[in-house]
């Protein structure tokens, strides 16, 4: 029965990842990204892969570190804290787990070159404004022994920097993924000016030639595929945020014991003391989330839909709330763009949408109970 | 039990004995209060099959399956009680013994008690034979519960106690009282308090039982006149019972905290609305979906901090926490039943039941055991290091 409480490797990854971000990637390095318009840090993905995070998710044999989704869940809840840009989700859980799930000759190579960090991948699902993979109506069209495919898809992540894309479409009988690189001819990038200062692209597919090669799995059935690597992505994605809250609150904490107002900390007020205990408490209940799908998603993972929508639901209702107290008990000085709450508030929004929203996943929650 | 035995066969041993000994009365409708044994020695059992049930899993260690065997209990392991909780589930067995012992003294005298102590009162409370209440609450002990009033005068081979306890739940029923008790008026208010057990058949003990919103009665004033305690019904030192009680407490609010999440993990909120509403209407769902959600994560929060404490680390203040969003979510919980039910839950045992007493009985829960407001006091200074 696996328990509910960090490992001891656990908690030395967590330390571990903790010491290495707050020296390579602390938020004043986001903050100079955000500057420069930068949305991608090559050097430092490098750094993470000759530590194994890109190869998280990736068996030994392909040249991973194969911790497993509970690891990854604490490398990603480390990297929200600071709010640090990579391509971890995207390419270390999202595209590893699709690739793993395929298992052949092909995706191995696939997965050598995600865990040596010479390869970043996009996921391109989404066409609609909400998070909706059965609502697909982009097409691929069979032509001789390949496909054509031709449409738009939109909050790619990680779309403008990837080498390779993974993109949902329709063929005759269902869906199917398929796995191209992104400057093949036809894709037209085009690169979205987000709120969280991150890379997401509209990508359009004009007549793309895709060959049987490109399928990854069989085709009409991208969901065998997709759906553990969407559950993957969920769980490490809600990881981030319950760490963006988490940091969040340690700020909002630590303005709460500085802060004087009526010649007394801020913090000496009930108002406000309750207010941040109520949000601790929502912090630890969301913990709780994050460490069951972690846990599910390695012992169980055909029946951690539950656990995995649980969590992402509940750490976007707690992100959200650490955010909006995080600007308001900062007061005036919250709102500047000098200070990093507004970071925070931002990140929070644009993490509470992608792989599905809060009711999205509400929903699946109450499907799965019965309602 | 042996604790050698793999999982598995564990549980298969358990299934079996289950199987072979749980009566069938005793399977499914164990939420309503008539349901509950609570023990003690006036009680009346509800039907043979209680009887028998409780006998049965008294000997077997099985009405506090993780108490030392020597004190009557199994000596099951974290593990093993999971699967021992999950076994019973699974035939909807119902919990063969309720008590304040189980909950809080027993917890108590296991950390502070001494081993004759132990020896003497941990049996009687495993085998539903002795029913114990809980004396803190009095009517200027509140919220600020150490400014305890009731008092123990030192007569050289006893105590000579004079005062008055409220909120004593089901003191009228109680054969036995644990209770904050003043023996130092000089002290500093919280290094003056004892914790005494006190016979409720006693000369001089009284009780009254207080009418609630809820229409019953499960709480009492309880009085002391003269009550000869004698020097021996203490536990842990004289003049440090405020660390019996605070280490009680934090049982207390864990188990209170539990009502709520346990309730939830076994029937979701959705099916329990439809009993009464076939179909949600979408301002209800939303909410009842909010609810189902946090549920699920207090669940958890509860198994994780059960596991951290099997792992050495103890709740200690965040048991707040527990407390706090447990009863909170419970209340949630009733407040959308009471929607579902609509004008039929407006009736007292109606046709939806007792629902109208149940939600009444809920608005308790954030005010017993310490309120939401002491929970959260209590973790923004201790847990979050606010100034005070």
């Amino acid at each position: 029965m696996s328990k509910l409480v960090l490992t001891q490797e656990e908690t030395m990854l967590a330390d571990m990842a903790r010491g290495f971000l707050d020296s390579a990637a602390p938020v004043s390095a986001f903050r100079k990204m955000r500057d420069a318009g930068q949305t991608h840090d090559a050097a430092l993905w490098k750094q993470m892969a000759d530590m194994g995070w890109a190869g998280v998710l990736v068996p030994e044999a392909a040249g991973g570190s194969d911790m497993g989704f509970a690891a990854a869940n604490v490398i990603a809840r480390e990297m929200g804290k600071t709010l640090v840009v990579s391509p971890f989700l995207s390419t270390a859980v999202v595209a590893a787990t699709a690739l793993r799930q395929v298992g052949d000759a092909r995706a191995l190579d696939a997965l050598r070159k995600i865990a040596s960090g010479d390869v970043t991948y996009a996921l391109a699902v989404d066409e609609g404004i909400k998070h909706d993979p059965d609502a697909t109506t982009m097409q691929a069209v069979a032509d001789g022994n390949g496909f054509r495919l031709s449409g738009k898809k939109t909050f790619v992540v990680d779309g403008a920097m990837a080498d390779r894309l993974l993109v949902l479409a329709c063929t005759a009988d269902g869906l199917t993924l398929f796995d191209i690189p992104s400057d093949r001819a036809g894709i037209t990038r085009d690169k979205s000016n987000m709120i969280d200062a991150r890379d997401a692209a509209k990508v359009s597919f004009d007549d793309v030639e895709a060959t049987g090669e490109d399928v990854l799995g069989q085709v009409d059935s991208a969901m065998a595929i997709l759906r553990p690597a969407l559950q993957a992505g969920q769980a490490a994605l809600a990881a981030e945020m319950a760490g963006l809250a988490a940091g969040a609150f340690d700020m909002t904490v630590g303005y709460l014991k500085e802060r004087k107002q009526f010649g007394v900390e801020i913090g000496r007020f009930q108002a406000l003391q309750h207010r941040a205990a109520h949000l601790w408490c929502e912090t630890e209940v969301t913990a709780s989330a994050i460490l069951n799908a972690g846990r599910m998603l390695d012992s169980d993972p055909h029946n951690a839909e539950l656990a995995v929508s649980l969590a992402k639901a509940k750490a976007t209702s707690t992100a959200i709330l650490a955010v909006q107290e995080g600007v308001q008990m900062h007061g005036g000085i919250g709102m500047t763009d000098a200070y990093d709450m507004g970071f925070y508030m931002k990140r929070a929004r644009v993490g509470a949408e992608w792989l599905g929203d809060y009711s999205y996943h509400a929903e699946k929650v109450a499907a799965l109970r019965g309602f | 039990m042996s604790h050698a035995q793999a999982p598995d066969e564990f549980r298969a041993q358990l299934r079996d004995w289950l199987e072979a000994n749980c009566p069938a009365e005793m399977r499914g409708g164990g939420v309503t209060e008539d349901a509950i044994c609570w023990g003690g020695k006036d009680w009346v059992f509800s039907s043979n099959a209680q009887k028998i049930w409780l006998e049965r899993c008294a000997a077997k260690g099985f009405t506090v399956p993780t108490w030392p065997v020597e004190f009557g209990g199994a000596g099951l392991t974290r593990d093993e009680e999971k699967i021992f909780l999950s076994e019973m589930n699974r035939i909807d067995a119902r919990v063969p013994l309720q008590s304040f012992g189980i909950w809080m003294l027993g917890p108590a005298l296991l950390h502070f008690g001494s081993h004759e102590q132990k020896l003497q009162y941990l049996p009687p409370i495993a085998r539903g034979e002795v029913r114990w209440c809980q004396g803190y609450s009095e009517p200027g002990a509140g919220s600020d519960l150490a400014n305890v009033q009731t008092h123990g005068a030192d007569m050289g081979d006893h105590w000579l106690v004079n005062g008055q306890k409220i909120w004593t739940s089901y003191a009228d029923k109680a054969d036995q009282i644990f209770a904050l008790v003043r023996t130092d008026r000089d002290a500093p208010k919280h290094l003056g308090i004892s914790f005494l057990l006190i016979d409720m058949a006693d000369v001089g003990v009284e009780t009254r039982p207080i009418k609630m919103i809820s229409g019953i009665s499960p709480f009492c004033e309880t009085f002391f006149t003269d009550v000869k305690v004698p020097k021996d019904r203490i536990v842990g030192t004289e003049n440090r019972g405020w660390d019996v009680a605070k280490y009680l407490l934090t049982h207390e609010r864990e188990m209170i905290s539990g009502s709520g999440a346990l309730e939830a993990g076994g029937r979701a909120l959705g099916a329990v609305l439809s009993d009464t509403m076939e179909t949600l209407d979408a301002t209800l769902r939303a909410d009842a979906m909010r609810c189902e959600i946090d549920a699920l994560a207090m669940g958890l929060t509860l198994e994780r901090y059960k596991d951290q404490s099997e792992a050495g680390q103890g709740a200690g203040d965040a048991s707040a926490m527990l407390k706090y969003m447990g009863t909170e979510l419970n209340k949630q919980r009733h407040e959308l039943m009471m929607t579902a039910g609509g004008s039929a839950a407006l009736e007292w045992d109606g046709d939806v039941g007792n629902r109208a007493g149940d939600w009444l009985r809920t608005k308790a829960n954030s005010i017993e055991g310490g309120t939401s407001e002491v929970m959260l006091s209590i973790v923004s200074r201790r847990v979050l290091g606010l100034p005070a």
